[in-house]
């Protein structure tokens, strides 16, 4: 017993412990060895700074007790896919699966694990499984609102826009009006009508008040499309609202980091993104910040091998979530447009989300590739999508 | 109002992206085969150890060095009890020799040094892997497995516990042999496929002759005779074998098996009282259709993971029928190697 904790370091925030944390492991898998201080702390566990893990962790608990309890599940299920979305950390996704075990393969769960089920298949980019529960799940009950919502965004991601919108046009009765306005805006801004879907999201979101997280939420799809459209003055001003009402949410700072790197302002994505660098995403905007920037160039080497190390073990354990952000990586970080442009196109058969679109014109472009860039065009000009940067991207050549 | 409430808190899961990541849980496992004898690593992270353990002992949300060492005979208990290496149908046992820490990309991990012996020989081992299956289906156990100065890697989902691994390289061929030999130590252990075939090979060599068993005089009768018996038995169950393993047609195990079991007991009657006499190869043919839908349940338990099943399934499942036949030849001429000394019964 000698607890000499001399690796502690008392700092206010989480990003402040945790990157405590991350900046010793950053040689993957040196060489295993034998601490010689029983006091060295080892691991953070992200535990620790937030009640909602810790009351996960209590639920984790009860519900191990009598895992059979839908009630206790479904509560659980809720709460690690909140953690996941909040954190980037699939860990948490993978509990929340655990949590519904017992309904995990069964026809009919009830409504609520269904659409919890739907929810987790989604992240795991089972689209597919995700929509086979929706449907069933809205055949039975048309107007259970979650469903719906859930079923939109998939639909969105897919780029099957009119059949999402005819979703949230169903959720109007159900829903806070900024739900709904922002379940429009998603399809709406990418099917030909980006500023009407511009403007009703704003007015909704001037007449709303409430949750920080639908707010964050519909504020960052507004930084999205004034983005996209080619309005960098209104994109900044909104993703800072986002930021402002939910600080800690990994998506919002992805597209705001994604956002600066465009406008060329490389040296604020560092500053935002610091070292918490767990989520790959996060990880991947930090390298493309730091190759950008020159005095950054032994932070950029750590990173960049870090990020390397990350794509090889994704690929070992056969995950393919992860097909956009290494198409970037190879495209932007190696220089390597073929096997860019392989990715990409995998990538797009699966989900076509606007930055699907573009990694795609990117590395098409860049590889020289007729074939796909046709594919981008096409796909601008059949769904009418506003991407001003894409489009110079597919157009640059013609 | 309630039902809004729900809405939004599930709300965010759902905005525009699904999630992209840290790293997922993973550990990584490498198995070292070197004649009996068996070495390894196996690191875990922390923060899946502490998920199934409480590895934070004082509940102050860091893990230190002190904490992982009080632990260690938990840790090791807890992880060689999620992971089985059998080679030839016996298990190999497993034990730790030092718990280190390394670090990955994504934390620290727990490192468990591993030793173990395979008494029995087999060119392939049977590794079954279920660590986390139940706190986390997306964990996956990336095994390095080295024997021969060559490595190859395996994944374990908890959809795939099971695979075989050993004997190979990698390649098709390889693949094919690996099954071939799978094959070969399945029907040693299956003896309820061994005890049909005796029932109905006896009296190729014996004779019923003046009330007493008669050794078989002529050698040419016997071979095509047992030739024969094999032969149809072997076609009968590919024809089954295959289209179980396509998913073409589906049996439910407890009739199969009841029927495999039955054709044991009618094979040995008929030496008692017998009623087939040279038409056995018919009887070999008609019960031979049951034992496919039974090889096929075992194949299954091979670990091929669903998805793959149909790819692989045309050139393995010849690979596994060839061997089945080849072994119930080797049964022929190697009778002293009696299947009934074993005390595990495979589950077809």
């Amino acid at each position: 017993m000698s607890p000499v904790r001399f690796t502690r370091v008392r700092t206010a925030g989480l990003a402040g412990a945790l990157c405590v944390a991350l900046l010793l492991p950053m040689a993957a898998g040196a060489k295993p060895f034998v601490p010689d201080d029983d006091g060295a702390v080892l691991e953070r566990l992200p535990v620790k700074a937030d009640p909602a893990l810790a009351e996960l962790k209590r639920q984790r608990a009860a519900l191990a007790r009598s895992p059979m309890e839908a009630r206790l599940a479904d509560a659980v299920a809720r709460r690690a896919i909140a953690a996941s979305r909040a954190s980037g950390d699939p860990r948490y996704l993978g509990q929340a699966q655990a949590a519904l075990a017992p309904w995990w393969n069964v026809a009919d769960p009830p409504a609520a694990i269904l659409v919890l089920r739907a929810t987790i298949r989604q992240s795991l980019h089972d689209f597919r499984g995700a929509l086979a529960d929706l449907d069933g799940l809205l055949a039975a009950r048309p107007f259970d609102g979650q469903a719906l919502l859930t079923r939109a965004t998939v639909l969105t991601v897919q780029g099957r826009y009119d059949e999402a919108k005819r979703d949230c046009a169903k959720l109007a009765r159900l829903a806070a009006e900024i739900v709904t306005s922002a379940c429009l805006a998603g399809p709406t801004s990418l099917s030909g009508n980006a500023e009407g879907a511009y403007r009703a999201l704003a007015s909704a979101l001037s007449r709303a008040d409430g949750d920080a997280a639908v707010r964050a939420w519909a504020l960052t799809l507004a930084a999205e499309i004034a983005a996209r459209v080619g309005d960098p003055g209104a994109a900044d001003t909104h993703f800072r609202a986002a930021l402002a009402a939910d600080p800690r949410d990994a998506y919002t700072r992805g597209a705001y980091a994604d956002f600066l790197l465009d406008e060329d302002r490389a040296p604020e994505v560092a500053a935002m993104l610091g070292d918490d660098v767990r989520n790959d995403a996060l990880l991947l905007q930090l390298v493309l910040a730091e190759a950008r920037i020159p005095h950054a160039r032994a932070a950029l080497d750590a990173h960049r091998a870090d990020l390397a190390a990350r794509f090889a073990a994704a690929r070992q354990r056969g995950d393919t979530v992860h097909r956009r952000e290494e198409a970037r990586y190879r495209l932007e970080i190696e220089g390597d447009a073929a096997a860019a442009l392989a990715l990409a196109r995998a990538n797009w058969d699966v989900q076509r989300e606007p930055a699907d679109l573009r990694i795609l014109a990117a590395a098409a472009k860049a590889a020289g590739d007729a074939a796909a860039r046709k594919a981008v065009t096409d796909w601008i000009a059949s769904r009418g999508l506003e991407d001003r940067r894409t489009a110079l991207l597919a157009g640059a050549q013609r | 109002m309630k039902r809004l409430v729900a809405l939004l808190l599930l709300l965010a899961a759902c905005t525009a992206t699904p999630v992209q990541a840290h790293k997922s849980s993973d550990a990584y496992l490498t198995l070292i085969r070197d004649g009996t004898a068996l070495s390894g690593q196996w690191d875990i992270a922390l923060r899946d150890l502490d998920n199934a353990l409480d590895l934070d002992a004082d509940g102050n949300g860091e893990i230190t060095w002190g904490e992982l060492r009080a632990r260690r005979a938990d840790v090791a208990a807890y992880a060689l009890a999620r992971l089985v290496v059998s080679a030839a149908g016996e298990t190999c046992p497993l034990t730790t020799t030092a718990q280190l820490v390394d670090r990955h990309t994504d934390g620290a991990y727990a490192v468990l040094m591993l030793a173990g012996k395979c008494a029995r020989g087999g060119a392939t081992l049977a590794v079954d892997y279920r660590l986390f299956a139940d706190l986390d289906p997306q964990h996956r156990g990336l095994l390095n497995y080295v024997e021969n100065g060559t490595s190859r890697s395996v994944v374990f989902a908890p959809e795939a516990p099971r695979q075989i691994v050993g004997g190979d390289t990698g390649g098709p061929l390889a693949q094919i042999l690996t099954y071939v030999h799978e094959g070969v130590w399945h029907i040693w252990l299956g003896f309820d496929h061994v005890l049909f075939l005796v029932s109905l090979l006896l009296p190729a060599v014996l004779v019923r002759r003046d009330g007493a068993w008669q050794p078989a005089s002529a050698f040419r009768a016997s071979f095509v005779d047992v030739a024969k018996i094999v032969t149809a038995f072997t076609l009968a169950h590919s024809i089954t074998l295959s289209l179980a393993a396509l998913d073409v047609v589906a049996l439910p195990s407890r009739w199969v098996e009841s029927a495999i079991a039955a054709s044991v007991v009618l094979a040995a009657l008929n030496n008692l009282v017998p009623v087939v006499a040279g038409g056995r190869w018919v009887a070999a043919f008609a019960f031979g259709l049951i034992h496919g839908f039974g090889f096929a349940g075992a194949l299954a338990d091979l670990g091929l993971p669903p998805g793959r099943w149909r790819c692989r399934s045309p050139a393995s499942t010849s690979a596994w029928n060839w061997a089945s036949w080849r072994s119930s030849q080797a049964f022929f001429h190697l009778p002293s190697r009696s299947a009934a000394g074993r005390s595990t019964a495979a589950s077809c």
